[in-house]
């Protein structure tokens, strides 16, 4: 089969807030046998804007990552988050837009990291070294798991990788994170991340992995806080092969 | 608008809530309670996910004809001897039950649960008039004796303690009865005894309707406690009070919304008792109230028909959002000041007092979906407070900082090369604020982040910064 071309969709949180993600999503999509393109004029998927009810800000971006990821095989983000709302793009533009029919194509090729890899590459990592990872335990995004159908797709990754997973009792409640939600609800997303902490502890795992970079800010802020062993890591970051010293 | 609220002051009735030792204890229960009863049940049930289907289309359809059903509802109604009364809204729905009761001579009305009473404040509106209204199911009378509204549309009490319960009997019934009041079996059995002295006595029995059966005109009622049956059959007056969106076409759709009724609110197979109420008592009958009257409430409903909230009037009142729905859990229904709370009031409330009096309610949501995910007739509940944001900020009700925030990002979004460098920049800065540790503890306007959780600190470099970097370096 021909290489795909992959373009990567960085996502706002990943470029300022964690690059490694996104040069982890690219080995690992380089590993899975693509060409991997980021495409320059990309900035974010406009979710901000679509759920703070400005659908004209919404439509802007839309167009915007449209015209970014033209050509494309596919489009993959590290996160079941904007590769919803890229699949929204259809709802967004409505049927009337000119755009509509680049925006239904587009939603038909975005796809979250790990099911890319494992629904369309059948992708399996290499093994990962156990000292990075003793005991994890994962938790489910909420856009990935209830918009995507995400959840045995990272764990089937962990597994090839020779990770265990301890899951926790309450993986698929939400962590409070909830985009801006967070902020103008401090002491209800407060009490749902202590929530999460509370169910992480009870499984006794040391490393806390998820998909998506708001909630495993919002999970490792409030670890942070409360001084604590468990680190928390994207699930690109831990399954992502080492970086190859001295370039290609 | 119609349906009063106190949503306006959500944000301080949160914070009243998280520090309510005892409420976050009742909540407790809650997350692994009637979530876990009704994932049971649901797994019991292969046709599930299918009935869900039928339901949705059977509420739909209805909702698409609701002009034939009601008038054909009306119609089945009267041929058996009862009475339909269409109220436009609060006001008229408590003149017309009011004249009822005074036309009954009635000084003692008992009630059995019902959501739309308490939306229209029925209770208060007889008071006002010198008619006694009595709840008798035990969570709306716990409710009513301690001055309250109900906190969740099912289980009206899941707030209050056993301890409390057992108060509140103290303070308005007097010595404790034999049993003690230690136990919930005990405090069952006191309340009990209350209440059935009341039915006795009551001149008209007022009840809500779970559904209206448009082919036979009957009302139907799910319960658990037996209450619903005897406030409807032993006094003389029947009144069955209702949205109108509650009509169904037949009784065979009433019974697929039945299966899915009780398993998605309680986890039960079947409620204890599932009562059909058609006409008043006829001459053969050993029993039963000798007039039948429904009263369909509008309200605001009829406005949401062919809007985009027009799926919201599907909703069957199983409670399964709030179950589910991981902010209810923190703060309660109180909280939410709408006798509707959780997603299904984040919509349902909107549409009924107005966006500008219950703007926060559906801002106060992740989106995460779990209220969807166990709808069992399927209403996009996230879509549609989402609907409900988009119109507060069309009309310009959406908090300033919030619009001016969200106008910057934009125009820096919309423009890659300014929106790399000011994220280079912040990126650079946040960094150099993290310190050693990575973690920022303060950050100037982010009090709302800051105040629970540190911020991780970024690498420094973004990884667009990092990207041209490497490509110049090859």
């Amino acid at each position: 089969m021909a290489r795909r071309r992959v373009g990567l969709f960085v996502t706002c949180l990943v470029d300022f807030f964690r690059p490694e993600v996104g040069f982890a999503s690219i080995r690992l999509l380089e590993a899975a046998g693509c060409d991997v393109v980021v495409p320059e004029v990309q900035t974010c998927c406009g979710q901000p804007a679509w759920n703070s009810g400005d659908r004209q800000g919404a439509e802007a971006l839309a167009v915007a990552v449209i015209d970014a990821f033209t050509g494309l095989d596919a489009v993959v983000a590290p996160s079941g988050s904007c590769i919803g709302m890229l699949r929204q793009f259809p709802a967004v533009l409505g049927s009337a837009h000119a755009r509509h029919d680049e925006a239904v194509a587009l939603a038909a090729r975005a796809f979250e990291l790990t099911s890319f890899l494992v629904d369309e590459l059948s992708f399996e990592p290499a093994p990962v070294q156990a000292s990075s990872a003793s005991a994890v335990t994962y938790h489910d995004a909420c856009s990935g798991l209830r918009e995507l159908g995400i959840q045995a797709q990272p764990r089937a990754l962990l597994a090839a990788a020779g990770i265990a997973v301890t899951e926790m009792d309450a993986a698929t409640v939400c962590c409070g994170f909830g985009g801006t939600f967070c902020v103008k609800y401090p002491e209800i997303s407060g009490g749902m991340v202590d929530d999460k902490l509370a169910s992480i502890e009870r499984s006794g795992a040391d490393t806390l992995v998820t998909g998506d970079l708001g909630c495993l800010l919002n999970i490792e802020g409030r670890l942070a806080r409360l001084g604590g062993p468990v680190r928390a890591l994207h699930v690109a970051e831990i399954l992502a092969p080492e970086e190859s010293k001295g370039g290609k | 608008m119609t349906l009063a609220t106190q949503s306006r002051n959500f944000p301080e009735q949160v914070r009243v809530a998280r520090a309510d030792g005892n409420l976050q204890q009742a909540l407790g229960r809650l997350k692994f309670g009637l979530t876990l009863m009704r994932g049971a049940a649901v797994d019991r049930l292969p046709e599930f996910e299918r009935l869900r289907d039928e339901a949705a289309a059977i509420r739909d359809h209805t909702l698409t004809h609701l002009d034939h059903y009601l008038l054909r509802f009306e119609q089945a109604v009267t041929e058996r001897g009862g009475h339909v009364h269409f109220a436009v809204d609060a006001e008229s729905a408590n003149a017309i039950i009011l004249e009822i009761c005074r036309e009954a001579g009635a000084r003692k009305v008992t009630k059995g649960k019902s959501m739309v009473t308490e939306e229209i404040e029925l209770n208060e509106h007889l008071a006002a008039h010198g008619i006694e209204c009595l709840e008798t199911d035990l969570g709306e009378y716990i409710v009513q004796l301690r001055r309250e509204r109900p906190s969740h549309i099912v289980a009206p009490a899941i707030h209050v303690l056993k301890s409390q319960v057992a108060d509140a009997f103290a303070e308005h019934h007097g010595e404790a009865p034999p049993g003690g009041r230690d136990e919930a079996a005990s405090l069952m059995a006191e309340a009990r005894a209350v209440i059935r002295r009341h039915f006795l006595e009551a001149d008209v029995g007022i009840t809500g309707a779970n559904f209206a059966i448009a082919e036979t005109g009957t009302t139907v009622i799910v319960t658990n406690e037996g209450n619903g049956d005897l406030t409807q059959s032993l006094p003389k007056v029947h009144i069955a009070v209702t949205g109108i969106e509650k009509v169904v076409p037949t009784l065979e759709d009433a019974s697929t919304l039945i299966r899915l009724l009780s398993r998605s609110a309680t986890g039960q197979e079947a409620a204890v008792y599932n009562t059909f109420s058609t006409g008043p008592r006829r001459a053969e009958d050993p029993d039963g109230p000798e007039a039948f009257h429904v009263v369909l409430v509008d309200n605001g409903r009829s406005s949401m028909l062919g809007s985009e909230f027009q799926e919201m009037l599907r909703c069957i009142r199983c409670g399964a959002c709030l179950n589910h729905c991981p902010v209810y859990g923190q703060v309660g229904g109180q909280a939410y000041g709408s006798v509707y709370p959780g997603p299904m009031g984040a919509v349902l409330t909107p549409s009924l007092a107005g966006i500008d009096a219950a703007g926060h309610l559906p801002n106060a949501s992740t989106f995460c979906g779990a209220c969807e995910a166990v709808c069992p007739v399927r209403i996009p509940l996230p879509k549609m407070m989402r609907h409900w944001r988009e119109r507060e900020f069309e009309s310009g009700l959406a908090p300033r900082t919030q619009r001016l925030g969200l106008g910057i990002w934009r125009f820096a979004a919309r423009r890659p090369r300014l929106y790399r460098t000011l994220a280079a920049a912040g990126a650079r800065l946040l960094r150099i604020a993290g310190g050693r540790r990575g973690y920022l503890r303060r950050l100037p306007l982010g009090r709302g982040w800051t105040a629970w959780r540190d911020l991780p600190a970024p690498a420094g470099e973004t990884f667009h910064a990092a990207w041209r970097r490497r490509r110049h370096e090859r």
